[in-house]
């Protein structure tokens, strides 16, 4: 077996493979060089179909497709042979069209929602933060946009369609995060393919039971004392939110501040961050083979984005929260004050389930031992926006 | 006395643990409270609103009753409530400001 961890950063992609050891590692990239790379993650139907999302203040928004496991790129929808380079322009294809739905047959009407300042602002397409490729068939896959919504391509990045509905869910209350108002965490079923799970910082989480025709928000029990009602239906700062498919109704969050587990659903949450040294962070994440074990990575505060006393530390719950422990073998214990983003902490599922965590230092650690003990596979890549994995045959 | 709550980061600056009171002479509106506000605690002076316009700063939002005053006229009259101080007037920190 193989490991191939899939980084995005801001200048750049990089793909670093291992075996089963995973303590040697291949580095290939930059892939997309000087383009922002938000998320880039495999498909689970097939290891050989990567999804990535390339962004650029210049040249927009572009999907880049591989279907040898990273080795070529292509842009869905662009004809053979027209593929540029981002130094020539914006590539000739179809992929990088993120349209609003706002026909009268599917669409919702291209509202506003609410601004840093409290102003109403116009829905505008600005990036895709999250790519969420279907368990079962590598030609679906959904995004995640800013300014909030979501879409599905079921012809393996080609066009996209908006799931319009959930905009309708008090939309014009949501407002954004410090990152911009992003929809960045897309939880599919692959028992129940009605069902997703979508995070949206700054609004909170919603879920569809009936494949994205209608959603609700699902924030009970969330209490966010920096807005207005802390307990509202809507408005909630949500960083990630992971499940295990062992356990398809329980969910855990890392909130702005707060971790939060939910055990029906998403119905209602309650807290679980217990001992830890902060109960801000970014990522979470759910052990490949122990559905009760999470991992957190605790940061000292929102307004400080490095992790507390300088000490880069993974927190692990073997109890689905409330009580945790610090792993910190590998990792540095001082002088330390990186950051780490929301979607950039992923699991293998290797039968010793590997940790892999990025920084916006640049660094990406990875441990082969469940986090008893860590090392850096690479020390000096760009601003680390996201990490995946994928275990291959 | 006027309550009123500062965002997190507006209550180190300030050094206090909760809510704060301040006296209002006078009809008691936002930019009165503010003006007491301030004078209490010298330091928020530049962080809510602009020293010399005096306009809301774009991080900041003001509520009072569950309604947004952001974006009413700083001479209006707060709400009885606020006045007699039966509710907070709250100064909220966007979280995008984080």
């Amino acid at each position: 077996m193989k490991v191939r961890v899939l980084v995005g950063t801001r200048k750049g992609a990089f793909i670093l493979t291992s075996d089963e050891a995973r303590q040697q590692w291949d580095v290939s990239g930059p892939h997309f060089a000087g383009w922002e790379i938000y998320h880039i993650k495999g498909s689970a139907a097939d290891t050989n179909r990567i999804y990535v999302s390339q962004s650029s203040g210049w040249f927009g928004q572009i999907i880049q497709r591989s279907d040898d496991g990273g080795a070529s790129w292509y842009q869905p929808g662009t004809p053979a042979g027209e593929q540029v380079d981002a130094e020539q322009g914006m590539p000739q294809g179809e992929s990088n069209k993120f349209v609003y739905d706002i026909s009268e047959q599917t669409g919702k009407p291209l509202a506003t929602h609410q601004s840093h300042d409290g102003s109403q602002h116009p829905w505008e397409f600005k990036r895709v933060w999250h790519l969420e490729p279907s368990p079962s068939d590598p030609d679906i896959v959904y995004a995640g946009v800013e300014d909030a919504a979501l879409f599905v391509s079921r012809d393996g990045g080609q066009n996209w369609q908006e799931l319009a509905a959930l905009r309708d869910c008090s939309g014009s209350q949501w407002s954004p995060g410090a990152g911009g108002m992003c929809l960045h965490s897309i939880l599919l079923d692959e028992d129940n393919p009605q069902r997703i799970f979508v995070a949206i910082s700054a609004a909170g989480v919603f879920r569809t039971d009936d494949g994205g025709q209608s959603w609700k928000p699902i924030n009970r029990g969330l209490v966010s004392n920096y807005i207005p009602d802390p307990e509202a239906e809507v408005g909630h700062c949500v960083h990630s939110i992971a499940r295990h498919r062992a356990q398809p109704d329980v969910l855990f969050m890392q909130k702005h501040w707060d971790v939060m587990r939910s055990d029906n659903a998403g119905d209602l949450w309650q807290e679980v961050s217990g001992n830890l040294p902060s109960d801000f962070g970014f990522p979470i994440e759910v052990h490949a083979h122990e559905p009760e074990t999470i991992y957190v990575i605790p940061i000292k505060s929102d307004s400080l984005h490095y992790p507390p006393d300088g000490k880069l530390r993974v927190y692990r719950s073997r109890t689905g929260g409330e009580s945790w422990c610090a792993l910190t073998n590998g990792l540095p214990q001082k002088n330390c004050y990186v950051n780490v983003l929301r979607d950039a902490m992923a699991v293998d599922s290797m039968p010793s389930c590997g940790i892999y965590f990025g920084t916006t230092g640049g660094q990406v650690y990875a441990s082969a031992d469940s986090g008893d003990s860590w090392h850096a596979i690479v020390r000096d890549l760009p601003a680390v926006l996201s990490v995946e994995v994928q275990t291959l045959p | 006395m006027i309550r009123v709550v500062l965002p997190y980061h507006l209550k180190n600056l300030a050094a206090v643990d909760d809510e704060v009171t301040v006296a209002v002479i006078g009809e008691v509106t936002r930019d009165s409270v503010l003006d007491a506000l301030e004078s209490l605690y010298p330091m928020l002076r530049g962080t809510i609103r602009d020293h010399q316009s005096k306009q809301r700063r774009p991080y900041i939002r003001f509520f009072a009753c569950q309604q947004d005053w952001s974006f009413r006229p700083g001479d209006e009259a707060l709400p009885a409530e606020v006045a007699e101080g039966r509710e907070p007037f709250l100064i909220v920190g966007a979280i995008v400001g984080g």
